[in-house]
């Protein structure tokens, strides 16, 4: 009897631990952009629908790896103390950046089209944002970092080829190099860019 | 004309001069990214200068383009799909002859086709009615992109007025253009014929890049919005359009250069 206790015990047990199981890259999009559509397209104030998008953003975007990345070369000499402003720092700067790019969009239709695995750690969607009466159709790519399977992650988005973080990883390096290297600027940027 | 060519020729031979010196540098092993992201980048040899062109175009963006876009929007979505239909129709006497150029034969053929049937039965392309008959629309080539896929390296990279950013390559190819490269050049302003005037040309040019301009209003106004400098960011975007066409890329993931992106470990 003790036995059957504990056979039906461990049985539950398997229904109740749901294992984590692994996410598609193109169900992650699908799902971000449903959920950024009923946003978009609510009647809520505009400073409440910044704050669900950022909300958004900070579950399935990739904040501190986008930040590293546009840092290239610099991000190996910066210290402890400067790491930790400048994410501070980026994050700030991303989330005011990505939700007034999105805001302005009513109601966008973003399609997902494909997906290419291009090794363990990298899986591009592809989807269109459909052409409204003023714009043409776009094709939008979406870099998801898949090391973790469970938890992937937005990288990148490459809106006709044209890559975000590369745009502004060279933005970066530009103000850090037009002043002499001192990373100073740049964090002097960042935080006229957020409080502006 | 004459003048032209000499320009011409003294450009192509100071580029293949600058090609030799890449050359030269590519038998080196470059171990890290850093070296390989020095060796693919494109040089901004006159960056104070370019910065202060960039911010008389944005002046002219503002007091000029910007509005008649703007004015444009308004036009009904026929006339501007016509309009831009007839651009685009254009731009394929110089798209088919680098379609030759590149080895692009296929595509050479359905530009034909499509230039053939839409300038007739499109009515001076108008309507687009290739597509109609499954000859879709294809990517625009022009004398810059086929010196890209010969191997010629972009040279510095600069800013014009008016035109906007360039390279050292992409002005050689403009170059060709007047040179007797684009047959609407050639019928309006380089031979006297009766059926066109210089004005048609320069109409064609202003229509073309008001079309372009309409049609990236929103992007152009997030870009402004939301960049640290955005001389920088237009200069990123024009080389990053430049190699994905030069490279005839449809799928993204080829044109990023994932060394760095490896590098970054969060997970």
């Amino acid at each position: 009897m003790i036995k059957y206790k504990i056979f039906y015990i461990l049985f539950l047990f398997t229904f109740l631990i749901k294992p984590l199981s692994a996410k598609e890259p193109s169900t992650l999009i699908k799902e971000i952009v449903d959920e950024a559509s009923i946003i978009l397209s609510s009647s809520d104030p505009v400073e409440s629908k910044i704050i669900k998008l950022n909300n958004i953003a900070e579950i399935n975007v990739d904040i501190d790896g986008i930040g590293m990345y546009t840092l290239g070369k610099y991000r190996k000499s910066l210290n402890d103390d400067q790491k930790i402003k400048y994410k501070k720092l980026f994050k700030s700067y991303f989330l005011k950046s990505f939700s007034s790019r999105l805001v302005d969009y009513s109601d966008p239709k973003i399609s997902v089209i494909s997906e290419k695995k291009i090794n363990e750690k990298y899986t591009i969607v592809n989807t269109i944002l459909e052409a409204t009466s003023k714009n043409p159709e776009i094709k939008i790519d979406w870099r998801i970092y898949t090391k973790n399977p469970e938890r992937p992650l937005i990288r990148d988005l490459i809106v006709e080829g044209l890559s975000l973080a590369r745009t502004q990883k060279e933005e970066f390096k530009s103000i850090i190099q037009n002043n002499e290297g001192d990373i100073n600027y740049l964090f002097k940027s960042l935080e006229e860019f957020i409080i502006k | 004309m004459k003048k032209i060519f000499t320009i011409f020729l003294i450009s192509l031979i100071s580029q293949v001069l600058i090609l030799k010196v890449f050359a030269g540098s590519d038998g080196v092993l470059k171990a890290n990214n850093e070296l390989k992201e020095q060796s693919n980048e494109v040089k901004d040899c006159f960056e104070t200068v370019n910065r202060g062109i960039f911010a008389f175009n944005q002046g002219l963006d503002k007091i000029f383009f910007k509005p008649v876009a703007k004015g444009y929007r308004y036009l009904p979505k026929p006339i501007r799909s016509g309009t831009s239909n007839a651009l685009s129709n254009l731009s394929n006497i110089v798209t088919i002859p680098n379609n030759i150029l590149q080895g692009q034969i296929k595509e050479a053929g359905i530009n034909t086709l499509r230039f053939s049937i839409n300038t007739t039965l499109g009515i001076a392309g108008i309507f687009d009615v290739a597509s109609y008959y499954g000859l879709n629309k294809l990517d625009k080539e022009d004398y810059g992109q086929t010196l890209g896929t010969w191997g010629v390296k972009e040279g510095c990279y600069f800013v014009l007025p008016v035109l906007g950013p360039t390279t050292v390559r992409d002005s050689l190819g403009s170059i060709v253009n007047f040179s007797g490269g684009d047959a609407w050049y050639n019928v309006t302003i380089a031979n006297n014929t009766e059926h066109f005037e210089n004005s048609d040309y320069y109409y064609s040019r202003l229509t073309a890049g008001v079309d372009f301009r309409a049609k990236n209003l929103e992007a152009f106004d997030s870009l402004e919005n939301n960049s640290l400098d955005l001389y920088a960011s237009v200069r990123s975007l024009y080389l990053q359009d430049r190699k994905r066409k030069i490279l005839n890329l449809n799928e993204t993931t080829e044109t990023m250069n994932d060394d760095d992106w490896e590098e970054i470990d969060t997970q």
